[in-house]
C-alpha cells in the first residue's frame, strides 16, 4: 500500500522520542553502579515493574504481529496471545521466586547459584545472547515496517532510527531508563488499544465498503476481449499454472489494470508490478495513489439467519457472534498470484471468501489435518507456554524489585495487563480485516490502519505507541544480552577484573555492539511476519533455558556438567531445526518442499531433547555433587 | 558491593510451601491448557459450538484461558501472602 505521511504523525512521534531520551539522561547519572545499570538498584516499585513487564512483553510482535495475524487468518492469530499469556503462569507459579531469591543481575546467577562452573557461566550467557537476538530480528523489522507509513521513509531508515534511539537509551541509565520506558509504554498501549477496540464496536458491523478501501469492479469478458467497454482495451491474456486461474490485462487512459475471469465476466484485481524502471502499483507509480486498502464483509446475517446491511452498534459478544455469521473478503497471502509478464513481474491480490465461523476457529494458518501438521501446531502451543518463563530480558525484571513478595505481586499485575491486553487483540484485529483497512501486501500494519479509519489523530496516536512498543522490549533485549556479556561472560567465566565503573563501561559497550547487529539482521529480515518470528525465539528460550531452571529447582540431582550440556543441546537444536525448515528454505529463496523436514516449529523435538540430556548428564556426572551446600 | 544481590533478601520460611502450592496451580492450569490444544488439533469443528451468547466455544475457552490466568495468580497471591505473614513474623510487611 502507498502511505503519505502525516505531520501529526511526525510531531507526535518525535515528541515520543524526545521525552523518553530526556527521560534517559536524568536517570543517567544515577546509573553509575552495576546494580544500578544492569538491575535498576533493586528498587522499582512492584506495581510499576508489572507494567513494565508488560511494556517488555508486549513487542512489536504482539501488537502488529497478532492484530495482523487475525486480521488476515483470524482465529489464528489468537493463538498466540492464548498460548503467550499462559506461559506467564509458568513464570508466576513456578519461576518468579526462586529466580529472585538466587539471582543477582541476570539469570546465568541463579542457575549458577549453587555451583560456580565455568561451564554454565559460558553456555547460560551464550544462550541469553542468542535468544536476545533472535527476539530482537523482529522487533527491528517491525521498525522497519512502521517508520513507512508514520514518517513516509524506508524500511532500513527506520531500523536503524530505532536502534540509534535504543542504544542510547540503554547506553545512558540501563536497567533504569529501561523499565520506565517499558511502563511508559505499556500503559499507553493499553489505554489506546482499549480506545481503538470501544471505537471498533461503536461503529459495529456493516457490507457498505468504506469509502477509501477497493471497490472491485466487474466487466463482461466477452464483450472486453472483443471490442473493448467502459474504456478498457484488451492487452494480453495469461494463465496461472499452480492456482488454475486466468488473468486478463486490460489498458484504460494509458494505465494498465489486471482482472481475474470469473466465468462470464472480469473482476479487477490490485497489482504490483515490478520492472526495470520501478515498481508500478494497479499500472501507475506510487505517488498516483491507487492501490488500495482491502478487507470488508460480503453478507451479514442478523441472529435468525437474514440478511441485513448494518448492525449498528455491538457488545463484546455480540460482536464476535455477528462476525461467525457473515461472510468475509480477505486477501490472504496464499491467494496471491505471481506472474511474469514479459520483462516485468507481476503480483495480482486475489479475494478469497470465508465464512465467518470458519474464521472464528484455528485452521486457516494452522492446518491439523496430518500428523506432521498436527505436530507442529502442538510443538508451537508448548513453545509458547514454556517459553515466556525462559526469555532472558523478562528474567532480568525480577532484579529490579526489592522483595520475592514484590516480584510475585508484579507478575500478577503484569498477568492482568497482558490478559486484559491480548482479549483486546481479538477486536483490533477482526476490525481491520472487516472494516476494509488492510493493506494487502503486508498484514503487520493492521492495528495502525485500523485506527487510521476512525480519526488520523488516532493513527498518528497508535504508530507512535507501535513505536515505542519496539523501543520499550528492543531495550530490555538489549540490557539482557549487555548483562550477559559484561556480568556473566567478562565479570564471571573470564575473571576480567573489573571495577564496579569499568563494569558498567563494558555493559554500555556490548548494548552498542549488540544494537548494530540488530540493525543488520533487522534490515535483512524484512518482510517476514513478525509473530511468527518471534514464536521460534520462544522455542529457543523454552529449548535452552527452561529444562534448566526447573530441573534445578526441583531434581537435587542436577548437576553444573547437566545444565550447562541441556542448554547447549536445547539450543543447538532448536537453531538447527528452525534453519533447516520450510519457513527458512522461503526465506533462503528456495522451496518449502526442498527443506530437510516437515517441521516449522522445533519445540516438541528440542524440549524434551534437553530435559533427556539434563537427566543423562547429571545422572553420569553425580561424584561433582558431593560437597555441594544447598545455598540458603 | 559488587557481590552482594542487588537488594537485600529476607529469610522466607514459607518458600517450600509457596513452591510446593505453585506447582499444583501449575499443573491445574496446565491441564486446561493442553484441553483446548487436543480440541484444537483432533477436534477442531467442536470448536465451532456455540458455547456463550451466540460466540464459539474455541472464543469462550481461549478468553477463559486468559481470565482464568488472572483469578489464578490473584487467588496465589492471596494465599501466598497469608502464609508468609504467618511463617515469618518479623519478615512481614
Amino acid at each position: 500500500m502507498n502511505y503519505i505521511a502525516s505531520p501529526i504523525a511526525i510531531v507526535i512521534f518525535l515528541a515520543f522520542v524526545g521525552f523518553v531520551l530526556g527521560l534517559s539522561f536524568y536517570y543517567a547519572r544515577k546509573a553509575k553502579s552495576a546494580a544500578g545499570y544492569f538491575a535498576a538498584g533493586g528498587t522499582i516499585h512492584w506495581f510499576v515493574n508489572g507494567i513494565a513487564f508488560a511494556g517488555d512483553y508486549l513487542s512489536a510482535a504482539s501488537f502488529l504481529g497478532i492484530c495482523g495475524m487475525i486480521a488476515t487468518m483470524g482465529f489464528d492469530g489468537f493463538l498466540y496471545s492464548i498460548g503467550y499469556l499462559a506461559g506467564w503462569i509458568v513464570a508466576l507459579f513456578v519461576v518468579a521466586e526462586p529466580m529472585k531469591r538466587l539471582g543477582k543481575y541476570t539469570f546465568a546467577d541463579a542457575l549458577d547459584s549453587k555451583f560456580n562452573s565455568k561451564n554454565i557461566q559460558l553456555m547460560a550467557a551464550v544462550s541469553t545472547l542468542a535468544v536476545s537476538v533472535f527476539y530482537l530480528i523482529p522487533q527491528m523489522v517491525g521498525a522497519g515496517v512502521l517508520v513507512t507509513p508514520l514518517l513516509g521513509l524506508p524500511h532500513w531508515v527506520g531500523v536503524i532510527m530505532v536502534g540509534a534511539v535504543v542504544i542510547t537509551i540503554v547506553a545512558t541509565a540501563g536497567m533504569t531508563s529501561t523499565t520506565y520506558v517499558q511502563f511508559l509504554k505499556g500503559g499507553l498501549l493499553i489505554i489506546f488499544s482499549t480506545v481503538l477496540v470501544v471505537a471498533v464496536l461503536n461503529k459495529g458491523l456493516s457490507t457498505a465498503p468504506s469509502e477509501q478501501a477497493f471497490a472491485p469492479k466487474q466487466l463482461n469478458a466477452a464483450t472486453v476481449m472483443a471490442t473493448g467497454a467502459d474504456g478498457y482495451t484488451f492487452v494480453t491474456k495469461l494463465d496461472d499454472e499452480k492456482s488454475e486461474q486466468s488473468f486478463v490485462k486490460l489498458a484504460k487512459e494509458g494505465i494498465e489494470s489486471w482482472w481475474l475471469v470469473t466465468g462470464l465476466s472480469l473482476e479487477e484485481v490490485q497489482s504490483k508490478t515490478e520492472t526495470a524502471d520501478g515498481t508500478l502499483y494497479n499500472g501507475a507509480p506510487k505517488e498516483a495513489n491507487l492501490f488500495k486498502p482491502v478487507g470488508y464483509i460480503a453478507t451479514l446475517r442478523d441472529k435468525d439467519g437474514n440478511e441485513i446491511e448494518k448492525t449498528g452498534k455491538l457488545g463484546v459478544f455480540s460482536y464476535l457472534a455477528a462476525v461467525d455469521r457473515s461472510d468475509v473478503v480477505r486477501y490472504p497471502k496464499g491467494a496471491q498470484v505471481k506472474l511474469t509478464d514479459g520483462e516485468a513481474h507481476v503480483t495480482l491480490f486475489c479475494p478469497t471468501v470465508t465464512k465467518g465461523s470458519d474464521l472464528l476457529i484455528p485452521g486457516q494458518k494452522f492446518k491439523t489435518k496430518t500428523p506432521i501438521q498436527k505436530l507442529n501446531f502442538i510443538s508451537l502451543m508448548l513453545a509458547l507456554f514454556f517459553g515466556t518463563a525462559a526469555l532472558p530480558h523478562i528474567l532480568i525484571r525480577y532484579y529490579t524489585v526489592p522483595s520475592q513478595r514484590d516480584a510475585r505481586k508484579s507478575t500478577i499485575v503484569a498477568i492482568g495487563a497482558i490478559g486484559f491486553f491480548y482479549i483486546l487483540t481479538l477486536f483490533m484485529g477482526l476490525g481491520a480485516m472487516t472494516l476494509g483497512v488492510m493493506d494487502v501486501a503486508d498484514g503487520n500494519m493492521a492495528a495502525p490502519l485500523l485506527a487510521k479509519t476512525f480519526s488520523l489523530v488516532l493513527f498518528s496516536i497508535i504508530s507512535a505507541v507501535a513505536f515505542a512498543t519496539v523501543l520499550g522490549t528492543v531495550s530490555g533485549l538489549i540490557v539482557a544480552a549487555s548483562g550477559a556479556v559484561a556480568h556473566d561472560l567478562m565479570d564471571k567465566f573470564m575473571n576480567v577484573q573489573m571495577t564496579d565503573q569499568q563494569k558498567v563501561k563494558a555493559g554500555k559497550i556490548a548494548a552498542v555492539v549488540v544494537g548494530i547487529i540488530a540493525i543488520i539482521l533487522g534490515i535483512a529480515f524484512k518482510g517476514m511476519n513478525v509473530s511468527f518470528l518471534v514464536g521460534w525465539a520462544f522455542a529457543v528460550a523454552a529449548s535452552a533455558n527452561l529444562p534448566s531452571i526447573i530441573m534445578l529447582l526441583f531434581w537435587k540431582k542436577t548437576t553444573a556438567k547437566g545444565i550447562a550440556w541441556s542448554i547447549g543441546v536445547g539450543m543447538i537444536s532448536a537453531l538447527g531445526i528452525i534453519l533447516t525448515s520450510p519457513s527458512m528454505f522461503v526465506q533462503y529463496g528456495r522451496t518449502a518442499a526442498e527443506a530437510l523436514h516437515g517441521l516449522d516449529n522445533p519445540g516438541i523435538i528440542s524440549i524434551p531433547l534437553s530435559f533427556i540430556t539434563l537427566i543423562v548428564v547429571s545422572l553420569l556426572t553425580q561424584k561433582e555433587n558431593i560437597g555441594l551446600r544447598e545455598k540458603a | 558491593m559488587l557481590h552482594e544481590p542487588a537488594a537485600k533478601q529476607e529469610a522466607d520460611n514459607a518458600s517450600d510451601w509457596k513452591a510446593k502450592l505453585g506447582i499444583k496451580l501449575f499443573w491445574l492450569y496446565c491441564i486446561i491448557y493442553m484441553g483446548f490444544v487436543a480440541l484444537a488439533v483432533f477436534a477442531t469443528e467442536t470448536l465451532k459450538t456455540p458455547a456463550l451468547a451466540g460466540v464459539n466455544l474455541a472464543i469462550i475457552y481461549g478468553m477463559g484461558l486468559i481470565i482464568f490466568a488472572i483469578i489464578l495468580g490473584l487467588v496465589y497471591n492471596h494465599a501466598c501472602t497469608k502464609k508468609e505473614n504467618e511463617m515469618n513474623q518479623k519478615g512481614a510487611e
